[in-house]
Formats: structure tokens, sequence, C-alpha cells
């Protein structure tokens, strides 16, 4: 089978300006990925499901990974110059000072998927999709039309991980309920804290929920059941 | 008309069965099979549009078993995971635990010992045996036959749930792999009593056809029914005994290679029409040949250590890293997908469960045929629920 590196060179050989990077994996396992750029991603998938001596048919795996905005603490050496009192003369003295600064590293939403090739029985080719951020822009191009396995799986990705997969034929939350607003599989999910409450037709227990409600110290958290 | 804007929608490597229109002025009923229907083996809801006995569309409802294993997971350590495992294909716990202690050793990189490798493989092919007689019994009790057939299939079982009592302690949740290796060795008399009930599989897979395979309402019933292209199959992730019922020529035993297989001599069965009946035959067949590999594996089972003497119980932690492992359970593919953050918890876990896969092609097998037939065409996919929601 070809490595990553010769994947990617037939890939951009194939499909020009398809922007792919190499994702090196340390682990012994040695499954490097390809990173794609969502613009070109369709037509890679194609070509990699066509192309006769690649033939990756069957899209055994897809998921999501979360990367939450990371805090990054970085050491930085700042010269400057300091005015000093040397043998009784004040001086103006270059100093070099290490100093530690914070800066936010933006989050994403990252699709992971799995090929293999019944034809050519070779695999796994990992590829990689990055969402822009994990707020607003989390739109990523839909799979299922090349590989009719991405239907369900999308489905949980978008259910658990909140990923708007454009072009998908049925976009519905596969495992969570309808009315749920969020998305579970994120690190920065909170569980809801009142698994407790069930609707009721009878009014008095309506009203006696809702007073209870009242006095709870507690904040229902948005996007549960009610 | 609007509601079937979503299926008569040609896509691309993605040829679905035509399309009947209602008959004229037809009124579609609406049913939900399910969550409690008794042959959904669990909570799975069907909702099913009939014109009189035609399935017009079917959209399968997820979720009603759904506990989000997968962040439960990655909230725990590595080793906390493998007896959830368990609880995944909850009729093939050995063949869970293999798939995940494969995926942690081809994140870290760990041997296994050749005495466990045989062992693992005499589990997985006995795991595998019990799982196809019991999917047979169940598929032939929604034909109608209640109890029977199935009962058969359990007396057999028994015998092998018996077995792995005896070794890990537990008949379902066995919780016995490690990574790099197993948890208990196996003992001459196990070793014996394993041989003496294998010794009587051939007998009872021979009964089980006798009674089954040439019965005429099972043949009626099954033949032509739910047919499955190759070529959907590939493309819409079908593995195991579905895909090989469709005639394609995939067992990750032997693409793979994983653990031990390329030691031991089997063929691989494959259907040629795609219908109920050839996965029904061609989980018949493996039984043979899971028969064949256990007659083998028993036979040369080495001595020496069940554990890599590098493995740690305590403070594991992979490096960084991902990896994805997968084996070929009873019901097709069962991969693991592990990213490590060199802490004690996995960053993420992900299991690619076999069951869901399958039913991506539910629908497509089923559209046009009878009302009854999504009984048997549901029945002969093989799913257990507590791996479709995880």
């Amino acid at each position: 089978m070809k490595t990553v590196e010769e994947i990617k060179a037939a890939i951009e050989a194939a499909v020009p300006g398809a922007g792919v990077e190499v994702v090196p994996n340390p682990s012994p396992s040695g499954q490097h990925s390809l990173r794609l750029a969502p613009g070109h991603a369709i037509a890679v998938a194609q070509f990699l499901r066509d192309d006769a001596e690649l033939a990756l048919d069957f899209l055994s795996n897809l998921t999501g990974v979360d990367w939450p905005d990371k805090e990054i603490t970085e050491k930085v050496k700042i010269t400057r110059s300091v005015a000093k009192t040397i043998d009784g003369v004040e001086q103006q003295v270059e100093e070099t000072v290490e100093e530690s600064r914070k800066r936010m590293e933006p989050g994403c939403l990252e699709v992971v998927y799995h090929l293999f090739s019944v034809a050519k029985e070779h695999g796994p080719v990992v590829l990689r999709m990055r969402t822009i951020n994990r707020t607003d822009q989390v739109e990523l191009p839909s799979l299922t039309h090349v590989w009719r396995s991405a239907e369900f799986q999308e489905r949980e990705v978008f259910d658990l991980y909140g990923v708007v997969f454009a072009g998908h034929p049925d976009l519905r939350r596969l495992l969570m309920w309808e009315g749920c607003k969020d998305h579970p599989m994120r690190r920065d999910y909170v569980e809801p804290d009142d698994f407790e409450y069930e609707p009721t037709p009878h009014d008095a227990v309506l009203a006696r929920a809702a007073e209870h409600k009242a006095t709870e110290e507690s904040p229902s958290q948005e996007g549960t059941a009610h | 008309m609007a509601l079937f804007a979503a299926n008569t929608e040609k896509l691309e490597g993605w040829n679905r069965p035509p399309i009947i229109a209602p008959d004229g002025d037809a009124e579609l009923l609406e049913v939900a099979m399910g969550p409690h229907h008794p042959s959904t083996h669990g909570v799975f809801r069907m909702d099913v549009a009939l014109d009189g006995e035609r399935v017009i569309r079917l959209k399968p409802v997820f979720g009603y078993l759904h506990r989000n294993h997968e962040k439960i997971a990655e909230g725990a350590s590595y080793l906390a995971s493998m007896p959830y495992t368990d609880r995944l294909d909850y009729f093939c716990s050995l063949t869970n635990n293999w798939a995940y202690a494969l995926a942690v050793e081809t994140l870290t990189g760990q041997q296994v010992p050749e005495r466990a490798e045989y062992i693992r493989v005499i589990l997985a092919e006995l795991t595998r045996i019990q799982n196809h007689a019991s999917a047979i019994g169940f598929l032939i009790q929604e034909m109608g036959a209640s109890g029977t057939p199935l009962m058969y299939a359990f007396k057999e079982r028994e015998k092998i749930l018996d077995l792995f009592e005896s070794l890990t302690g537990s008949r379902m949740m066995c919780n016995y792999m490690r990574f790099g290796g197993c948890r208990i060795d196996v003992s001459t008399a196990w070793l014996d009593a394993a041989r003496k009930v294998v010794a009587g599989l051939p007998g009872f897979v021979d009964e089980f056809e006798n009674l089954l395979s040439s019965n005429e309402i099972l043949m009626a019933r099954c033949q032509c029914v739910g047919i499955l292209s190759p070529q959907l199959a590939i493309n819409a992730g079908v593995t195991g005994p579905m895909l090989r019922g469709s005639g394609v020529n995939y067992d990750i035993r032997k693409v793979d290679h994983y653990g031990i297989y390329d030691r031991f001599k089997f063929r691989v069965p494959l259907g040629d029409h795609g219908d109920v009946y050839d996965r029904y035959m061609v989980r018949i067949l493996e039984m043979r040949e899971s028969i064949t590999i256990l007659n083998q594996a028993l036979k040369e089972v080495p001595s020496g250590p069940i554990m890599d003497s590098k493995a740690k119980i305590r403070g594991f932690r992979p490096k960084p890293g991902e990896a994805y492992g997968r084996i070929e359970a009873p019901k097709g593919e069962l991969g693991f997908y592990l990213i490590s953050d060199g802490g004690p918890n996995p960053y993420r876990y992900r299991v690619r469960p076999p069951s869901l896969m399958n039913l991506t092609v539910l629908e497509d097998m089923c559209l046009g045929s009878n009302v009854a037939d999504v009984v048997l065409i549901f029945g002969s996919v093989d799913i257990v629920l507590g791996e479709v929601d995880r």
C-alpha cells in the first residue's frame, strides 16, 4: 500500500489545490493521517474511492473529536533597557528577562474518517477535517453521497458534537431525543441536574414542580428536556 | 408526493430499489413498529409507511438504550472500560474485549504472548458459534416457529457459556482480556472440557441444519427476500455475515491476520443472492469453519506466560498518539478508535459498532416487500441494541 506521502502526492495530482496536509502520529501504531481542506473534500473523497490503485471503497469509521479552546502559557525572553545605579552612577543597562505570556488557541471540531479497501484489502487510510471554530462555523461537507456508510455516522457526529454536514440527505439527531439542544460529547458539556422531572398532565403536580423549581437555587441548564 | 422526496432522490453510488408508488388515492398507513415490538430484540423502533401490505418507507429510530458509553469511557482509565465493553454486544463479550484490547495494544505497541493468543482465538470462535446459533434461533422464531429451534440453539449455547463461566467467573459479562494478554490462565482440565464441547458441536450443527435448511416454510419465506447487492453492501459499510451473504469476500480474520489467524486453515463462506436465506446459510457454514479453527487451536495450545511481562496494570499511560484497531466480531467489523494525550484516560474513545452500521441498509432491503417480511429481514441483520445505541 502507498504511504501517506504518496497518497498526498496522488491527491494533489488529481485534485489541484486540494490543500492536503500530513498529520504524523507519534504512536507505535504508525497510523498517520491526512488533513483535508473542507472545500475540496468531496472531490478528494471521490478520487480516493474511484482511483484504481487506491480503491478505498469502504468507509469503515467516521467520528468526531472535540478540541476546545486552549490556554497556552509560553515563556518569552524579552530584552529591555533598565535604569540601574552602578558604582553610584545611573546607567542604562540591557537586561534579558523571562516572562510567561498567556494566549488562547482557538478550538475546533474535528471529524476523522477511517477508509479501507475491500477490493485491494488494504487500509486504514485516515482522513481528518476541521471546522473553523466550535460555535457558529461548524459546517463540513457531507460525504454520504460518496460513501453511504457515512449516513448514520454523520448523524451521530451531528447529534453528539454539533458538526453540521452540508448536503446530508436526512440530518437529524440519531441517539438523543428530538428536543435536545446540547451536544453531550463535547468536552465542556455540563450534565443536566433535573433528571427526575417528568412532564405530567396533572396541573397540581405541575404547579408543585414549578414552585419547587422557583425556590431551588441550582440553575437549570439550558437544553435539557422540559 | 412530498412524502417520497427523500427516497426518490437519485444519489451517486447509492442505488435504491425502485419505489413503488401507492395506487392512486390509496391511503398510507403509518405504523410504529416498536419500541416494544417482540421482534426488535430490545427497544428499537421502525417508523413504517404502508400501502396495504407493502412497505413504502421505513425509518429506523435509535437511542432508547443510549447511555453514552464513549463519554463514560473518556472519564475512566483505560482498564476501567474493559468491563463496560462487555455490555456493548452482550452476546459476545469476549470478542468485544478482544477488539478493545487489540486497539490499546496497537496504540502502545505491546506484544501478546503466544499462549494468550491461542486462548483468545479459542474463546472468540466459541463466541462466534453461540452467537450464530442463537441469531438463527431468533430468526426462525420470528418466522413463527416459536421455541424449538431457539431452544436447540440455547441448549448448545449453555454448554459454551458454562465453559466461559468456569474460566472467567461470568457467563455473559466475562471481562477476560487485558492489554497484553489475558486475565486468568486456562487449566488442562478446562482445555479437556472445551475439547469435549467442541467434539459435540458438529453433531449439533448437523441436527440444526437437518431441521431447518431444507424446511419448506423457511425456504419459501427467506429466499429472494431482503436482497442486498454487493455494491451497496460495500458502499454502506455493511460487514460480517451480511456482507459475505451478498457474495463479497471480506473477512477481517483473513485480511488483517490479527492475532494468530494466519496459522489456521479455514474457508470464508459466501452467498450468491444476498437474500435472507444466504445470510442464514453463511452463518451455518461459519459455525462449521469455526469448529475447524477450534479443532486446530485446541490441538496445540503452547505453554508459557499469558501476559506480556512489560505490561503495566497500574499507572497505565500510553504515549500521545492515536490508533484504530478492529476485529471480525460475530456481527461484523468491531473497531475501537483511541486518542491518547498521555494521560491515564483516553482523550477520545470511539466504538465502531457493526450492528448500527449494518442497519444503514435496512430501509433499502425492506422497500417494496411485505410488512411481515420486515420482521424477517430485520432478524437476518442480527443486531444487539446494547451496541447499536451504546
